[in-house]
């Protein structure tokens, strides 16, 4: 059993204990304890350099932990998480001009299922223009990424992780540099998620959208300064601990 | 035009032609993947860290099979890549001065090593050079024979991991995170695109290299927003070219092939970046230019 | 006395090579020097052309120019924004290279200029070509040209030192200042070239790249300040050619070629051993750390569950284990550690954070929270 975790069915999308993570050895996050349950729209909150992505990145596997474990409900194992988890990067971090339309990145969201060697067919095709249909980019198809708008291009990434028809959906600031009309599709589609009874996670910026948009917040800035429903924990003594960065690390101590 | 159909049925010709089109196809394919991984320069490091490789396999074995040089050329390539890239890993230097450094010491220690093969009694070197500086008119039928079978290989790899290569130089993040093991897929790519280089260094030599990889791939971008059809075009360009080449260096004397390759592969790659539709520079100053002028018309109304 | 003679000038290049090529890797542009010393070619046998005269100074002429031609074109390729900066240096500079190497089979092939010389190059004839002024041998003519290429750079160097320093740090601030980073930028392009063709026929073309990015490569991993790397890039360079001649003497080899494979080996010494940035020192640091960043992290799970329900889960002598997934080794060896500092001790069937320890923990987050 890989540690501490029981093995009864699980309440929780996510589960991370004692998580600590470190670029050479300076710490970015430092004995994480926390937990999201299942069908909610959770918003990971902090201020610059609290460890935000670092969190998601380790959550998925992407950055190798000093100490500490992750488990996802109810998936038993790496080799079946694959598939039930989606990812959606901070946009920039690809390769605009690389020669990809949008529905060639779209169909790449179903690789994954695919597997080694297997190609993507008419089946893979018509889902990926579903699946633009749904995030109003149908009609951009057949362009190729770098000639769409930045809210077109995050509508598009987006649209590679719905495709995954994943249980958990991972996303670094979807809202980073789109438009106010983007902004209010990708909410509506994080809703939706949610009616279908998916988890979201979601590293956000803007304090003043968080009561609106989520359900479960969680605040963090090395360390966990709060984790629990948006109505419960978002308030004024919570933020300014994230934000003041004072008495974090020792609960109850300073 | 009597003499050019005598020169079509010459023997050395088509073998000529037939390697520098298999050569121009092969590092078409592979370079086009070199360029969207921004790797293009490492296969001019690739190329010259070849020659102590070529070297050492004439001073261990004696021999001069083209196989067997190129073997050693393999070694000393991927030795370099790695030194390169751990280099990059584990000190201050970026890659383009690890790059450098490494390539141009490989080098020298190839021509240390060409100068004692020079002094072994009995050993005759005369012949390695062609690998600096590359003579396709030296290529045997076995030679092409050879292309022909790496060529197979590496194109069949290619069309087998098509999609895993296209995920990773895409976006290898996201292939990780989709359950790829992009450390094994980013192993094989670079294996294929070195081996891809070493075939090519009897042809066209340590210094074109680079830009049978890089050129090909560069033209054929312009005129296509898909991956395989980029592919595709810069195989036909390399190939168009390795034929184009060795003709005119069979027509005129004293002109060297790989040079010659490599000038028409440029000029396919400069009417590219001039003509080609919607990318196109021409298209990009008329553009401006109507804008110019539809503002200017504007302002004027104002 | 040819040895001597030829040890001065592998210095007197080494040298002239490796100040200009400090510039090249501090500013990412390496690769320029690998293209720049491959078209020169090109200038060579074009001013070759029309002044039919192989030792005429236009040659030196042509393959500056040619050499900034190469930079210019580079940089207006990687302008139109269609094609990457590496990818335009890939295919300006076999370009050029290709069609010196044309001219040179088709129209020269009876004169001696051929690509052996330019591209290899061989120090051991630098012996030979002498210098006569007034009927008397004032020694080798390579010491001279070399001599004065390094006094070139030297000066240039020195000249506009200031300049060069911000312009290679902070392009913008250069700009601001009023010097322009575009004219230091070719400044320095020609000066690379000059020095190219100066040293090419010593060493050939491609080792030049050796001798512009090993010595300081190397000096790099020793030093922050631009001063001491433009003189540890010297010493290197210096050490480089006597050493390499003294291997090529004892192994009968290429004198360059051995030369460039010391350059190689005291970067790969340097990169081990360097006292701070070198691999081992490295190494040895991070293990350090990484064991102190163990204790830490271990008193801090300690102090932070200290009061809560799940103390006896967490921090019990037979469960906390379990709890931070650490190589269980490497756990005991910590909690080992932190009872003997006497900042953890055994309290029952727990593991409670001393008053000693408590303050560590909060020194801790002082300084974490202030690093931030």
């Amino acid at each position: 059993m890989r540690g501490g975790f029981d093995m009864k069915e699980s309440v929780y999308a996510v589960e991370v204990h004692d998580l600590t993570v470190a670029y050479d050895v300076k710490p970015v996050l430092w004995d994480i304890d926390l937990e999201i349950p299942s069908g909610k729209l959770a918003a990971v909150v902090g201020p610059n350099g609290a460890g935000k992505t670092t969190l998601i990145k380790a959550m998925l596997g992407l950055l190798k932990p000093v100490s500490g474990a992750v488990r996802f409900g109810n998936i038993p194992d790496e080799k079946h998480r694959k598939n039930r988890i989606a990812y959606v990067p901070q946009s920039g971090s690809v390769d605009w001009d690389f020669p990809a339309t949008a529905l060639d990145v779209v169909m790449m969201g179903r690789y994954g299922h695919l597997g080694w060697f297997r190609r993507p067919g008419k089946i893979e095709r018509q889902m990926a223009y579903d699946t633009l249909e749904k995030v109003g980019m149908r009609d951009f198809a057949s362009r190729q990424i770098s000639q769409l708008s930045g809210g077109q291009q995050q509508r598009v990434f987006l649209a590679r992780a719905l495709i995954q028809q994943a249980d958990i959906y991972f996303m670094d600031e979807p809202f980073k540099g789109v438009d106010a009309q983007t902004e209010k599709s990708i909410v509506r589609l994080l809703k939706e998620l949610k009616r279908q009874g998916k988890t979201v996670i979601v590293v956000h910026h803007d304090l003043q959208t968080v009561a609106d948009y989520f359900d479960w917040v969680t605040l963090i800035n090395l360390r966990v300064v709060a984790n629990g429903p948006v109505e419960a924990v978002f308030h004024e003594k919570n933020l300014s601990m994230a934000y003041g960065g004072r008495g974090l690390l020792l609960k109850g101590v300073v | 035009m009597e003499h050019f159909f005598m020169l079509l049925q010459d023997y050395t010709f088509q073998t000529v032609a037939l390697g520098s089109a298999l050569l121009g196809i092969i590092s078409g394919v592979l370079g086009s993947f070199a360029v969207l991984k921004k790797q293009s320069l490492l296969g001019d490091g690739v190329s010259h860290a070849a020659l102590p490789g070529v070297v050492m396999a004439f001073l261990l074995t004696g021999s001069k099979n083209t196989e067997v040089l190129l073997l050693g050329a393999l070694l000393t390539g991927l030795a370099a890549t790695f030194l390169i890239l751990s280099i990059v890993r584990n000190t201050r230097l970026k890659f383009d001065s690890a790059l450098a450094l490494v390539m141009s010491v490989f080098f020298g220690l190839g021509m240390v090593l060409l100068t004692y093969s020079q002094k072994v009694p009995n050993a005759n070197q005369a012949g390695l050079k062609r690998f600096i500086y590359g003579q396709a008119s030296t290529l045997l039928e076995r030679d092409v024979l050879l292309m022909a079978g790496c060529g197979v290989v590496l194109l069949g790899l290619v069309i087998v991991f098509w999609k895993e290569f296209k995920l990773f130089s895409f976006d290898p993040e996201f292939a990780e995170t989709i359950g790829f093991q992009t450390k094994w897929l980013n192993a094989l790519l670079s294996t294929l695109i070195v081996i891809a280089i070493i075939i090519g260094l009897q042809t066209v030599g340590v210094v074109l290299m680079s830009a049978m990889l890089i050129t090909p791939a560069v033209a054929a971008r312009q005129w296509s927003n898909r991956l395989w059809v980029m592919v595709l075009l810069a195989s036909i360009f390399g190939a168009v070219s390795g034929v184009a080449g060795t003709f005119f260096s069979s027509v005129y004397t004293n002109l060297p092939t790989g040079p010659v390759i490599v000038v028409c592969i440029t000029i396919i790659a400069v009417i590219s970046l001039l003509f080609a539709p919607e990318r196109g520079i021409m298209l990009q100053i008329h553009r401006r230019h109507k804008n110019q002028v539809r503002f200017g018309v504007e302002r004027r109304k104002i | 006395m040819a040895g001597l003679e030829i040890q001065l000038i592998a210095v007197i290049v080494s040298v002239a090579c490796a100040l200009p090529g400090t510039f090249l890797v501090l500013r990412k542009m390496s690769m320029m020097s690998d293209s720049i010393t491959h078209t020169i070619l090109l200038g060579i046998v074009l001013a070759f052309f029309i002044t039919q005269d192989l030792s005429s100074p236009f040659l030196i002429v042509g393959a500056a120019a040619i050499g900034v031609v190469t930079v210019w074109l580079t940089e207006t390729i990687t302008k139109t924004g269609l094609v990457s900066e590496d990818s335009a240096i890939g295919i300006v500079f076999p370009l050029l290279f290709s069609i010196a190497i044309i001219l040179i089979t088709r129209y020269a092939g009876s004169v001696h200029l051929d690509t052996d010389s330019v591209l290899l190059g061989e120090l051991a004839f630098a012996p030979f070509d002498r210098m006569i002024v007034f009927g008397k041998d004032i020694g080798a003519r390579a010491i001279y040209t070399s001599g004065f290429l390094l006094l070139l750079n030297v000066g240039g160097i020195l000249l506009c030192y200031k300049e060069l320093k911000v312009a290679t740090f902070d392009p913008m601030l250069a700009a601001v200042l009023g010097f322009s980073p575009a004219l230091l930028h070719y400044g320095l392009m020609t000066m690379i070239s000059l020095t190219a063709v100066g040293a090419f026929e010593a060493v050939g073309s491609v080792l030049v790249v050796a001798f512009m990015i090993g010595p300081p490569a190397t000096a790099y991993l020793l030093t922050d300040d631009l001063k001491k790397m433009l003189f540890l890039s010297a010493v290197f360079g210096a050490a480089s050619g006597i050493l390499g001649y003294q291997l090529a003497s004892i192994l009968d080899v290429s004198i360059a070629g051995c030369m460039a494979v010391i350059t190689g080996l005291l970067f790969f010494i340097t990169s081990l051993l360097a006292p701070h940035r070198g691999i081992l020192a490295v190494w040895m640091r991070k293990r350090r750390q990484r064991k102190e960043f163990t204790e830490v992290t271990l008193l801090l799970h300690i102090c932070n569950h200290g009061d809560t329900p799940e103390v006896q889960e967490e921090n019990g002598v037979n469960s906390l284990t379990n709890h931070l997934h650490l190589e269980p080794r490497k756990l005991r060896r910590s909690l080992h550690s932190l009872i003997e500092k006497g900042e953890v001790k055994r309290c029952g069937s727990l593991y409670v954070a001393t008053d000693i320890g408590m303050r560590r923990a909060e020194e801790t987050e002082r300084t974490l929270l202030n690093t931030q």
